[in-house]
């Protein structure tokens, strides 16, 4: 199949940035969506223009680092990472529009690469449960309920894409804040800093920028893991309790 | 002794004999290490600096905990976060000796299955070690709020991985790298908001500091302002992972690569065993020229299907159409006592056998069916859906076929490389102050890794080994202060410089991709699942030819001043040149069949691995030199298990 990609090219932080036409021809339907730009990436070294840069890693879906919005939507019509989407989800002549994720928090490095350097921020403002190395106890000596343990693993499988905040209306990373909120909370050795945690947690949140959460959903609907929105009820539960017992 | 054919690519310098792992009862020995290592005041810590580059299990683990001891830690990592690392791509399980199943596992049965597994080519002094401190890096990851998998009581599930007897694998459904490395994150996150670690992500480590013997520091390019920067401390940890990419095609993530540990090889550090690869049977075949990567499938698929290929060699027609008498369950026919669980070697070659044989299936024929008609017929789609939905979907995913409905395939892929940089008991490299963790180390998997052992040896050197023994070196610093205009950081800066202004400047007709690409074939046919004389000569003939190809004619565009991802690339894949190169030379020496290396000479006469202890018991550790390399032998001695050979018949 021919395409017609539109990409947003942007030399750096500084720079305006525009959307750039190119095409590809004889893509396969079998190529990933990122190795569709590679092989873009290729023809524009050859003819010594600038290749596109955009983050990626593993390819297979877990680390977190590729993403970028296809057509108006974050990781595109799959409700998958980027490089899990498959050019056969795109017809033959289709023209495709490829931005970096949008977001005051997250600011354009490069073409489609954004520093996510937020996310980090808000992991250090309590984003963890204080156990140093060495001081333990057997890992049976507290048991979960099988309920709880699987709750929190669910939360848990949040990549830190981004998705949520590029497909939020309001720029809101509430449910990657939540879900660390949840996956924590939920276990018993989560509780002695559960409301510390989320009182910092939500205060670095509005620091780094991102905006308000007003309960749109788009966040729960792009996120490539199905982190589920009641994370944020959540977390607004335990924000209101640590407010109640004054820990702001 | 006759000489040996590589003869002509290096030397042979002396053997090393010590490895500074205590004598006396193996179980006692790390105890009588630790007791004997130099403790440093608290007080005295915060002056003490240690730089960790790599924040994959054991990079971010040894950061998060040198920071809460109190030293000043400085860490890098490539990606635009420490979270990101690959050990994040593990999906199976961490193996711990905790027999919480009372099914009679131990201490001493994990590291007799270690050992065994690794083909006799791992320490017993390391792998005993490594089996002790496994029960820890539970209990820890619980702590940290690892959501391991559980049963209704509320205690641990653990399961049987990789063929072994016993359950004392622990996991997080398919994701249990993912679970333990932001456990690991979240740790590390907590000491940089304490302000003990200093973190620097985008950056890529380029060149290593040694200054009087000692490793002092490290050259690093920001890599989203090009600025080359200069990072000294008082030692060094490179925690990097592994070198699977010289293949090109693996399973790694995209921006893993061996320059780290290959500019500290370069700088003296001696590179062990780099022909030992792990090469995995069950990954999604290859389906065009444009691919980038591989992806792995747990092996517990081949639980319950069943693999085989069209009896008849260059059989198109649809599985479905291949009546059951012309179809060769070959593992099933080859080896009746394991059938389809042989081990992960076993399977791959035999694939790449069948598709030599001109059987593969699929685009290239490089693909083998592995077929659940079976065990959908006998437990039910429900069942095998409950089992195996998640690997279903991912295989549909990236396929867009339906593997309820049509076989599935799959191929070998490089997953895992064993070898690293020689590391003594510390986990200190020939270099002082040098230290190296995890998959960037050569050392407790011998010449073949067990299931669910990477995460356990990345945690263990992390969480509970370099903590004390670089505690050790530390004691006796801090060394002297190190100014950025001394003259070894001046010619590490300049080198470093040099090379990229190099690529830059070359201006040529070929792209880096194209240049790893074919580089990463010849390792493929000639270093891959099978090796012999003959072709590794022929690679190492084919590399250099490439290699000098590569500095004459590779195209790298834009400048070193922005982020400029071809430029990364070319530095890594100029590495890979000489590692692959290094690679064969190793595969070249060892005349024998072990783990993960298998040569054609040297098999029994139906065709399994043959080892010879006699000649070849011993960690193959190499020496820089810019005209040859130089290998010094370690000799390895088995006084508790048994050397034995490996029979899957």
């Amino acid at each position: 199949m021919n395409i017609t990609v539109r990409v947003w090219r942007q030399k750096n932080a500084d720079d305006k940035g525009r959307m750039v036409t190119y095409g590809v021809e004889n893509v396969s339907e079998h190529m990933s969506f990122l190795e569709m730009l590679d092989v873009l990436n290729e023809q524009l070294t050859l003819a010594g223009d600038d290749p596109i840069a955009f983050d990626h890693d593993c390819r297979e879906g877990i680390c977190g680092m590729c993403g970028v919005v296809i057509n108006g939507i974050a990781h595109g019509p799959e409700v998958t990472t980027t490089c899990q989407l498959h050019m056969r989800s795109f017809e033959d002549g289709a023209v495709i529009d490829v931005e970096p994720w949008r977001a005051g928090a997250f600011p354009v490095v490069k073409d489609l690469v954004v520093d996510r350097s937020a996310f980090d921020r808000i992991i250090q403002a309590g984003g963890y449960i204080s156990a140093p190395t060495g001081s333990a106890p057997d890992a049976h000596a507290v048991p979960v309920p099988k309920d709880d343990a699987d709750h929190a693993f669910d939360a848990a499988t949040c990549i830190g894409c981004g998705a949520c905040v590029a497909a939020c209306p309001n720029g809101s990373a509430m449910l990657f804040t939540s879900a660390k909120i949840t996956h924590l909370g939920l276990l018993p050795q989560g509780q002695p800093e559960r409301e510390s945690r989320v009182i910092g947690m939500v205060e670095q949140h509005d620091h780094e920028g991102f905006g308000s959460c007003t309960n749109i959903g788009e966040c729960t609907s792009a996120c490539p893991k199905g982190i589920p929105l009641d994370t944020i009820a959540q977390l607004n539960r335990d924000l209101l309790g640590a407010l109640a017992h004054g820990k702001a | 002794m006759t000489t040996n054919v590589s003869e002509q690519f290096h030397a042979v310098g002396e053997d090393i004999h010590d490895t500074k792992a205590p004598a006396g009862p193996i179980e006692r020995r790390w105890d009588e290490r630790k007791f004997s290592t130099k403790l440093v005041n608290p007080a005295n810590r915060r002056k003490l600096s240690v730089i960790v580059v790599g924040t994959g299990l054991a990079g971010a683990s040894a950061a998060a905990t040198l920071g809460e001891a109190g030293y000043h830690v400085k860490s890098f990592c490539y990606q635009d976060s420490p979270r990101r690392a690959h050990s994040i791509a593990a999906q199976g399980g961490i193996n711990a000796a905790k027999n919480y199943r009372n099914d009679g596992d131990s201490i001493y049965r994990l590291f007799y299955d270690t050992v065994k597994g690794g083909d006799f080519r791992a320490r017993e002094s390391n792998v005993y070690r490594l089996a002790q401190v496994s029960v820890n890096i539970i209990d820890q990851c619980v702590a940290q709020g690892v959501p391991f998998a559980r049963e209704y009581g509320g205690l641990l599930d653990n399961r049987s991985f990789g063929g072994v007897q016993v359950s004392r694998t622990f996991y997080a459904r398919g994701q249990t790298g993912q679970q333990l490395l932001i456990g690991a994150y979240q740790a590390l996150e907590r000491q940089i908001a304490a302000g003990t670690v200093e973190m620097n992500t985008r950056h890529e480590m380029l060149e290593l500091i040694m200054i009087d013997g000692k490793a002092r520091g490290i050259i690093v390019r920001d890599m989203v302002s090009g600025e080359i920067e200069t990072h000294t401390a008082d030692a060094v940890v490179l925690a990097t992972g592994g070198y699977g990419n010289v293949f090109f095609l693996s399973t790694n993530a995209m921006g893993c690569n061996v320059t780290a540990t290959w500019r500290a090889h370069r700088k003296g550090a001696f590179f062990a065993n780099p022909c030992y690869t792990q090469i995995h049977p069950t990954c999604i075949p290859v389906s065009g020229d444009y691919q980038s990567k591989l992806t792995l499938m747990s092996e517990s698929l081949r639980n319950d299907g069943r693999i085989w290929v069209p009896k008849k060699a260059g059989d198109d027609r649809a599985p479905s159409d291949i009546p059951e008498d012309e179809r060769d369950y070959y593992l099933e026919r080859i080896y009746p006592a394991f059938g389809n669980l042989v081990p992960r070697d076993i399977a791959s070659r035999a694939a790449k056998y069948q598709c030599d044989a001109g059987k593969g299936v699929g685009p290239g024929g490089l693909g083998v069916y592995l077929d659940f008609a079976d065990a959908i017929a006998r437990l039910g789609r429900h069942e095998v859906e409950a089992k195996y939905g998640n690997l279903f979907d991912m295989y549909a995913q990236i396929t867009g076929e339906n593997p309820y409905e049509q076989p599935m395939r799959i191929y070998p892929a490089v997953h895992y490389t064993m070898g690293g940089l020689w590391v003594d008991y510390d986990l200190q490299s020939n270099l002082e102050g040098l230290f190296v963790a995890g998959e960037a180390n050569f050392s407790e998997h011998g010449a073949n890794r067990l299931g669910a052992s990477a995460l356990m040896q990345g945690l263990a050197d992390g969480y509970f080994v370099l903590p004390y023994t670089i505690a050790n070196y530390l004691a006796d610093g801090p060394y002297e202060k190190i100014d950025d205009s001394h003259p070894e950081v001046v010619a590490a800066r300049t080198a470093v410089e040099e090379r990229i202004e190099k690529f830059l400047s070359i201006n040529g007709t070929r792209t880096v991709d194209s240049f790893h690409k074919e580089l990463g074939q010849i390792m493929w046919d000639y270093c891959g699942m099978e090796r012999t004389e003959e072709g590794l000569i022929k690679a190492i003939s084919m590399i250099r030819d490439l290699k000098a190809d590569f500095w004459s004619n590779v195209k790298v565009t834009g400048v070193n001043e922005e982020l400029n991802q071809t430029l990364e690339r070319a530095g890594r894949v100029a590495d890979f040149f000489e590692l692959g190169e290094l690679m064969c030379i190793d595969a070249l020496n060892r005349r024998e069949s072990c783990g993960g290396h298998f040569r054609a000479e040297s098999q029994t006469e139906d065709g399994e691995a043959l080892r010879h202890d006699d000649e070849f018991a011993y960690v193959s550790a190499w020496e820089f030199g810019e005209e040859q390399p130089t290998l010094r032998k370690e000799p390895l001695e088995y006084e508790y298990v048994e050397m034995k050979s490996r029979s899957y018949k």
